[in-house]
């Protein structure tokens, strides 16, 4: 394994073990104010110092994390779980109305800036995670979409799978036996790649107020309640913005790492 | 290539139509009715009443749907329901900031990534490849308004090389506008710099395995030759389609970056319209920026053809 | 330093360019002078001590099976070779020790003293730059040639490969053109400044066999002209056998025997070089088997594709594969489809195997036919079966042999399970000459032979009546070619089996059919008994495609083959 993927699944394991330990434990509790402690640059009490209400700004970076990653978690499972399918169907039944319909779609919605789209979702519906998760999500379904089906594509011309017709299995069958299996690592990569970019897409939306609603904390709130101070105490607008950078620089890291390790080719370069 | 030209003039048209109705159906399931929003809680029935008349609310939706889609394509906006004014010319004056920010930050970013993944591609595995790449990765981390909020910090605050946010008009003439928007744009730009600079070293790495560049070399091109002159243009392919997707995330982008710099662009106007349920503002602004998306993805089909004769045989 | 002479007077070079090729007219030192080369490529042994030479003017064929590192020997001339490789040795051209000098010095070398011809004509050009462009890019990178003049003297070396002004203006693009006129720019750029060495990399394998023979008619006439040394690499003996003036043949990495054709023909010294000699004029040994029943049953087939439309709202318009194709084989046949790419022989096979619908027309086989409504007859696929030419692509990587074997039981309403399955699975690999234990292998464990011999395995499992070979030896070494040959003679003999091989190959073809089809532009224009078509064709096409296939010398010393009384 290369250092870079080391340090990737590293970095992520890191901000997922800090989620989950935030609902056993954090350093201090979120919800009490100590205006005397206001803007504490980091000390060994508080590392990441306080912000301008006293409050803790490790714990709140460890309760944050659990938004983040729920969300974009959450986002990545909607584009996945309905984009992979659509891709599926589009590449069994290539240049059919089906795959003519889908693919219009993709590039219908690729139309559409997605953090407008985004905003237009929340603002609309109403601020707050779910609607976040949502908006979200629907940008990553012609993305999955879209490599599923390219992908598809090329292995429906493989020979193998022309063997696999030759012996009369279903387009169904064929793609969730031959064609899933080997797109996986794909899947994967794509995945990784997109729950970093959803990461990113939740601190936007918290930034401009249409994300998590107070009291739940967000990366992307915090940045927003920092903008006026960071004249004063820089440390409130660093703290959370080397957050959001460290935990998706992380999954990029272990998206690439994990491309070039699950790709047979470079495997077979490698050794 | 006539032929070609008319097929994606065809396809834009379909997207625009389609984006249009979907837009509408989007903001009008919004809850909330922008006449009794107006008046207050207190206001009587019929008064509401008489606004959505007035308003042009009472008719059936796709009636408004037909009148608002039909005034689009000659320019006509309609009004504000809250300011009474042209939407118009109140998104006119909010293209003067938003457009030059887009196409500014889009300049900037096209002007760092091409050498930065040239630069890599040609050094592949050396310690200049290593270095653009760690950049990259980094950029490509960076939440955009986050990094605005650190220019600020420095090159505002300490430095007082800017000013931390506002504009002045482009009155006041080019320059002054221009160094209000540097700052916003390259917080836009870098991060999408580096997104381009990896497509762009990446796609060169694929160009260079093909067997084209083997006969490049078997002329007697040197490796470099061989890049810029058979490399390059290959390569420009999938990133044009690239340039393309990021306009939208810029224009997107913008959006919140005009938060940060309290510049008076389209997305503090999408914000406001939104929090006054002006509904035809928003749809108009949110339309607008689709249309400025597919006419950048129908401008990159046509450099395709520019770049790649194929594309031109065919279609 | 490269002066352009008329193409139409060879001998005009050596006294126009007094510089060193007349001075070497006297010199006996060869062209170019490989000796004891070695190439390793991090730090695995790719070529071992080899040496070998080739003369101005003269064409030397280097062969052997892939891994033989006929093409690195190739690239190591050309300085070329890929990363982490380490040569040592002496490799002199022309006075120049190529291993000893620098980048830009090879690189000034490259395409001016020597040319390269690749295999790939498809890829082997710029897709966005005009053919113009790039031949006389060759030109304007070594010499001070003004851009007006280097387009014209591109434009004459167009003419010279056979790509007239008038037809093929400098301003085509390369989409637009067919493999072989591909071929031809390739072949353009690489001679455009009259290099002294030119390297050929099996320049015709991927091209049709009509093609193939223009092809090293242009390159032999290249050769005589310029008085250029040709170094030829090809894995077919018979494209070079009336071609080469010395064969090398090499084998992992070393160079068994060389010497003048026809010498090395008539006597062959080691037992590799007379097994690959057997091996490229192999005949499979067929038994006389009465034709059977009508087994299948093609009547009056078209299959249609649509083309883009030709104006915005023009009608579509459409492309006929297969036009009105009729035959019928009987059991136990064995009948071969030969054609050139692009005759519609593999719409044709997907027709058959029911993976394209017919627009008009039935396939039919037992009676029945392929396809009902628009779906696959599951009764009617069971009894056939198909093996193609990819050895590598055509089994799931992530699957164990005997998961692939096992599939085609998917047809079976009852399939065997438990015990039966192993034993069906056991049988199957044993049929085909591997050990039941294989079973249990991933593919990557197999070489290209062993896979088509596992391909064959599950075309066998459950026993159809009928087995299309789609291009199945095509990518095979000849001498693994000979024996995937053998055992489908043998099979076709023990299981009764009924055979429709697809090939480009016709020598292949002639080798394992009893009957043959000549298919061209979608049509099967001649059929009859192999021997009688191969001998006595009726159609012009055949007889153009026979001629130009390539053939070895007949074997000396007594090879039976020849003499074989059935061909």
């Amino acid at each position: 394994m290369k250092p870079s993927l080391i340090l990737g699944l590293a970095l992520s394991a890191l901000f997922l073990l800090a989620a989950l330990l935030s609902y056993l434990w954090t350093p201090y509790a979120i919800d009490t104010m100590a205006i005397a402690d206001r803007l504490k640059p980091p000390s060994m009490a508080h590392p990441f110092g306080t912000d301008h209400f006293g409050r803790d700004m490790l714990s709140m970076i460890m309760v944050g994390a659990r938004t983040s990653i729920a969300v974009a978690l959450v986002a990545v499972g909607i584009g996945m779980g309905l984009g992979v399918p659509l891709g599926l169907a589009a590449a069994a039944r290539k240049g059919s109305l089906l795959d003519e319909v889908i693919m219009r779609g993709n590039d219908l919605v690729f139309a559409f800036p997605s953090l407008v789209i985004a905003i237009l979702i929340t603002a609309i519906f109403g601020p707050g995670a779910v609607n976040a998760i949502i908006a979200i999500g629907i940008f990553n379904i012609p993305v999955f979409a879209r490599l599923t089906r390219g992908a598809a594509l090329s292995l429906w011309q493989r020979e193998f799978i022309m063997a696999a017709r030759v012996s009369g299995k279903s387009a169904a069958r064929i793609s969730a036996e031959h064609i899933l299996p080997n797109i996986a690592n794909l899947l994967i990569v794509q995945g990784t790649i997109q729950f970093s970019l959803g990461i990113l897409a939740e601190a936007g939306l918290s930034y401009v107020g249409l994300g998590a609603q107070p009291p739940i904390p967000s990366w992307g709130r915090m940045l927003a309640d920092a903008q006026t101070m960071v004249a004063l105490a820089p440390h409130v607008a660093l703290v959370p913005g080397l957050t959001i950078v460290a935990m998706v620089l992380g999954l990029n890291l272990l998206g690439d790492g994990l491309r070039d390790w699950l790709d047979p080719r470079l495997r077979v370069l490698r050794t | 290539m006539l032929r070609y030209f008319f097929k994606r003039l065809t396809s834009l048209i379909v997207s625009l139509a389609i984006a249009s109705l979907v837009i509408f159906l989007v903001v009008e399931v919004a809850p909330g009715d922008p006449a009794s929003y107006m008046l207050g809680i207190n206001a009587q029935p019929d008064t509401v009443a008489a606004l959505r008349a007035e308003l042009g609310l009472d008719v059936p939706k796709w009636q408004r749907f037909l009148a608002w889609a039909g005034g689009m394509v000659t320019g006509d906006f309609g009004t504000s329901y809250t300011y009474r004014t042209s939407v118009s010319q109140m998104v006119a004056d909010r293209l003067w900031v938003s457009l030059p920010l887009a196409l500014y930050a889009l300049t900037l970013s096209t002007l760092i990534a091409f050498p930065a993944g040239i630069y890599a591609a040609a050094r592949r595995g050396k310690a200049g490849d290593l270095a653009v790449m760690g950049a990259t990765q980094l950029g490509v981390a960076i939440p955009n308004f986050w990094f605005a909020m650190m220019l600020v910090l420095v090159f505002a605050i300490n430095l007082r090389w800017f000013n931390a946010g506002g504009f002045p008009g482009w009155e006041g003439g080019l320059l002054p506008g221009l160094k209000a928007l540097t700052l916003p744009a390259i917080a836009l730009a870098l991060p999408q710099a580096a997104i381009l600079a990896r497509v762009m070293r990446s796609s060169l790495l694929d160009i260079l395995g093909e067997d084209f560049m083997r006969t490049a070399r078997a002329k007697g091109l040197s490796y470099r030759q061989a890049l810029w002159k058979h490399g390059v243009r290959n390569a420009l392919i999938p990133v044009l389609t690239i340039i393309g997707l990021q306009f939208s995330f810029l224009l997107a982008g913008a959006i919140i970056i005009e938060q940060v710099f309290y510049l008076p662009g389209l997305g503090r106007l999408i914000f406001q319209s939104i929090g006054q349920r002006d509904l035809i503002v928003v749809e108009s602004v949110v339309m607008l920026l689709v249309f400025a998306v597919i006419v950048v993805n129908f401008l990159v089909d046509l450099a395709y053809a520019i770049v790649d004769p194929r594309l031109r045989a065919r279609a | 330093m490269t002066v352009f002479s008329d193409p139409k007077y060879p001998g005009e070079r050596e006294g126009q360019s007094p510089s060193h090729r007349s001075d070497r007219a006297n010199d006996p030192k060869p062209l170019l002078d490989i000796q004891n080369l070695s190439v390793a490529i991090h730090g695995k042994p790719i070529l071992k001590g080899i040496s070998l030479t080739i003369g101005m003017g003269e064409i030397v064929a280097i062969t052997g099976e892939s891994g033989s590192g006929k093409s690195m020997t190739a690239l190591a001339t050309i300085g070329l070779l890929p990363h982490g490789s380490d040569a040592s040795g002496c490799l002199s051209c022309n006075q120049d020790d190529l291993l000893t000098l620098t980048e830009p010095q090879l690189c000034k070398l490259r395409g001016n003293e020597i040319g390269m011809v690749f295999q790939e004509p498809m890829t082997a050009l710029n897709p966005v730059q005009s053919i113009g462009d790039q031949v006389a890019e060759t030109i304007l990178i070594h010499t001070n040639t003004p851009r007006a003049e280097a387009f014209k003297r591109a434009a004459e070396v167009l003419t010279r490969v056979g790509l007239p002004q008038d037809r093929f203006p400098l301003s085509r693009y390369p989409h637009e053109l067919s493999g072989g006129q591909r071929q031809r720019v390739v072949i353009a750029m690489a001679i455009a400044l009259r290099p002294k060495l030119l390297i050929a990399d099996e320049p015709t394998t991927a091209l049709d066999v009509t093609t193939q023979a223009q092809i090293l008619d242009l390159l032999q006439k290249l050769v005589r002209e310029d008085g250029m040394g040709l170094m030829m690499i090809t894995h077919d003996l018979a494209v070079v056998s009336d071609m080469a003036d010395r064969i090398v043949v090499m084998r992992h990495g070393e160079i068994v025997e060389q010497g003048p054709t026809r010498a090395l023909f008539a006597n062959m010294q080691h037992p590799y070089t007379r097994a690959l000699f057997e091996a490229s004029r192999h005949q499979a040994a067929l038994e006389d088997k009465p034709g059977g029943s009508a087994l299948l049953e093609v009547r009056s087939a078209c299959r249609d594709y649509r083309t883009p439309r030709k104006t915005l709202f023009g009608p579509q318009g459409s492309f006929r594969a297969v036009d009105d194709v009729s035959f019928t084989i009987n059991k136990g046949e064995r009948v071969g489809l030969v054609g050139e790419s692009g005759c519609g022989k593999s719409t044709l096979t997907r027709a058959i195997l029911g993976l394209e619908p017919l627009q008009s027309g039935a396939i039919l086989l037992d009676g029945q036919p392929v396809f009902t409504h628009g779906n696959t007859n599951l009764d009617v696929r069971r009894k056939m079966q198909v093996v193609f030419q990819d050895p590598y692509g055509s089994f799931n990587p992530r699957h164990k042999v005997e998961r692939l074997i096992t599939e085609p039981f998917h047809l079976l309403p009852d399939p065997p399970i438990g015990t039966k399955r192993r034993e069906a699975v056991a049988e199957a690999l044993t049929a085909v000459g591997l050990h039941p234990d294989d079973a249990g292998k991933y593919i990557h464990a197999f070489s290209g032979g062993q896979r088509q011999r596992i391909a064959i395995a599950r075309a066998l499992i459950i026993r159809p009546e009928l087995i299309v070979f789609d291009e199945a030896v095509s990518a095979l070494d000849v001498r693994v070619r000979a024996q995937i040959l053998d055992l489908m003679a043998d099979l076709s003999r023990d299981y009764g089996l009924t055979y429709l091989f697809i090939s480009h190959d016709l020598s292949v073809v002639r080798s394992i059919t009893d009957k043959v089809m000549v298919m061209e532009s979608g049509r099967i224009i001649e059929q009859g008994p192999t021997a009688s078509v191969f001998d006595n064709p009726s159609e012009w096409y055949t007889k153009s495609l026979l001629e130009a296939a390539p053939t070895l010398p007949p074997a000396t010393g007594g090879g039976d083959h020849a003499a074989d009384p059935t061909l």
